[in-house]
């Protein structure tokens, strides 16, 4: 499997599983490959699956900061 | 004149000459309307006059629908439009694409002029509208940071995606400081790269409220982005420039929440699919190979793995039976060659004639003696008879002639 330095982003393991689940129906691969790629979708379900169960709305107010660059404030939202 | 125009040709030169001039091709002319029919098609004709001239005037149906008010004959109009030439009738006419009663507000006249040289200008082609990303990451909203507005968004996105991290960037939507505020803040999201997807917009509000998004500068701003723009603002039925040129036109803000994201249940059952379709695939592929397998295991090499070698050892044994038989028969040929062969031996056998009283004469040295010429008297002869032999001397001897009568004779 490929090294986990970058954990892809949900789109790209989205597209990811579209691939791997195309090439399993396919099914015109070696058993060994073919295992190798269910277990990486199982992975890859499982951590996506994680990341809906954990995710947590994160909102920010952008402002400029002085040097220009952006910072980032709580948003409490003003009424 | 050497040669005369046909009519079409003529009309086709004026048509030409009228096409070609690009300040006929986008022209806003006031007038009176008269004459004004909307035929079953759907499209309206009508004429536009003054007190000394009249203009005919077609809207297509497509146009037609836009229209927020009623024309009729004798009201007082603005009329936008291109000039063309109807080939068939050698006549020209507005094709109008927008009208506008006397008295409209001037907003409403400088939004028809804008958005009419925006269009021109190519602003609202499709060809440049970007696609919204699937699942954005992070997702600026530019809005004003009071009101209901930004709320809406905030909880619809939360709800539907809340793995997207949401930076809201307050600015001024209504005010004569909005709109460079707008524009501003797009930019600078985009110098940033602080999103991949904005949201821009208000909640509902008078023409007057909304007219930020009418603004040329933000307009050029939302062309310029990078990172793809929804307009959202406010009611259904309120376009604005701004909607024209975003990538994407939400009619509300609560609605541009939608499009931008999934909705997380969505995607749950997506990964869930995924998950069925996989294990189907393995399923069917062990299946598959299990299957194989059994062929094989059924295969007679496998199953019986001597059977071959009985087999070739029954077709050795036969094929020895057959030699064997060869042998035999060749055998039995060759020994009843040589009974044959005796037989014929036996006949010849001089032993046969001794029996029959012959005798064999052999000299001392043993050979045959065929002559009288080879012996002398004296000479030792041996005689084999039948039933042995008999040593004798040899007394005279008697050449016998041809018809066997004596011709000369020795004597010892």
């Amino acid at each position: 499997m490929a090294a986990k330095k970058n954990p892809l982003s949900f789109e790209e393991a989205l597209s990811r599983l579209d691939e791997i689940v195309r090439h399993l129906e396919k099914g015109d691969l070696p058993l060994g490959e073919s295992l190798a790629l269910y277990e990486e979708g199982t992975a890859l379900i499982a951590s996506c699956s994680k990341m809906l169960d954990e995710a947590e709305q994160k909102v920010v107010k952008l402002k400029k900061g002085p040097d220009r660059s952006p910072v980032e404030l709580d948003f409490e939202g003003e009424n | 004149m050497d040669q005369a125009l046909s009519v079409t040709e003529l009309n086709s030169i004026v048509r030409n000459l009228l096409e070609g001039e690009p300040m006929l091709s986008n022209v806003c002319v006031r007038g009176e309307l008269s004459n004004y029919k909307i035929y079953p098609s759907g499209h309206h004709y009508f004429t536009l006059k003054d007190s000394e001239s009249s203009l005919r005037c077609v809207m297509f149906k497509s146009s037609a629908l836009k229209l927020r008010f009623r024309p009729e004959s004798g009201m007082g109009v603005t009329a936008w439009g291109r000039v063309a030439v109807f080939l068939r009738d050698g006549a020209y006419q507005l094709y109008c694409t927008q009208l506008m009663p006397e008295g409209t507000g001037d907003l409403q006249v400088a939004f028809e002029q804008l958005k009419a040289r925006l269009e021109e200008e190519g602003l609202f082609d499709d060809a440049h509208k970007k696609p919204l990303p699937t699942i954005p990451g992070r997702i600026a909203i530019i809005t004003s940071s009071a009101g209901a507005a930004v709320h809406d968004m905030i909880r619809i996105l939360g709800r539907r995606w809340p793995m997207a991290k949401l930076l809201v960037m307050p600015v001024r939507v209504q005010g004569a400081e909005a709109p460079p505020e707008i524009a501003g803040a797009i930019r600078y999201a985009n110098e940033f790269d602080v999103a991949d997807l904005i949201i821009t917009g208000r909640g509902g509000g008078s023409i007057e409220d909304l007219w930020a998004f009418n603004d040329e500068r933000v307009a050029r701003a939302i062309y310029a982005s990078r990172i793809p723009v929804i307009s959202a603002v406010g009611h259904e039925p309120d376009v604005t420039i701004s909607d024209y040129v975003a990538d994407r036109r939400a009619s509300t803000p609560s609605n541009a929440a939608e499009i931008a994201v999934p909705d997380c249940r969505e995607v749950a059952e997506l990964l869930h699919a995924y998950e069925i379709r996989g294990s189907q695939a393995m399923r069917k592929k062990l299946a598959f190979l299990g299957e194989r397998l059994e062929n094989l295991k059924n295969k007679r090499v496998l199953s019986e793995p001597t059977a071959q070698i009985d087999l070739r050892r029954m077709e050795l044994d036969h094929m020895r039976k057959l030699l064997a038989a060869a042998e035999d028969r060749e055998l039995a040929s060759c020994r009843e060659r040589f009974v044959r062969l005796t037989a014929a031996l036996d006949a010849m056998s001089p032993l046969r004639v001794l029996t029959r009283g012959y005798a064999i004469a052999a000299d001392g040295e043993g050979r045959c003696v065929r002559s009288v010429e080879a012996i002398r008297p004296g000479d030792r002869l041996r005689l084999t008879l039948a039933d042995g032999r008999a040593d004798c001397l040899v007394e005279n001897t008697q050449r016998s002639n041809i018809n066997g009568s004596e011709k000369e004779s020795a004597e010892l």
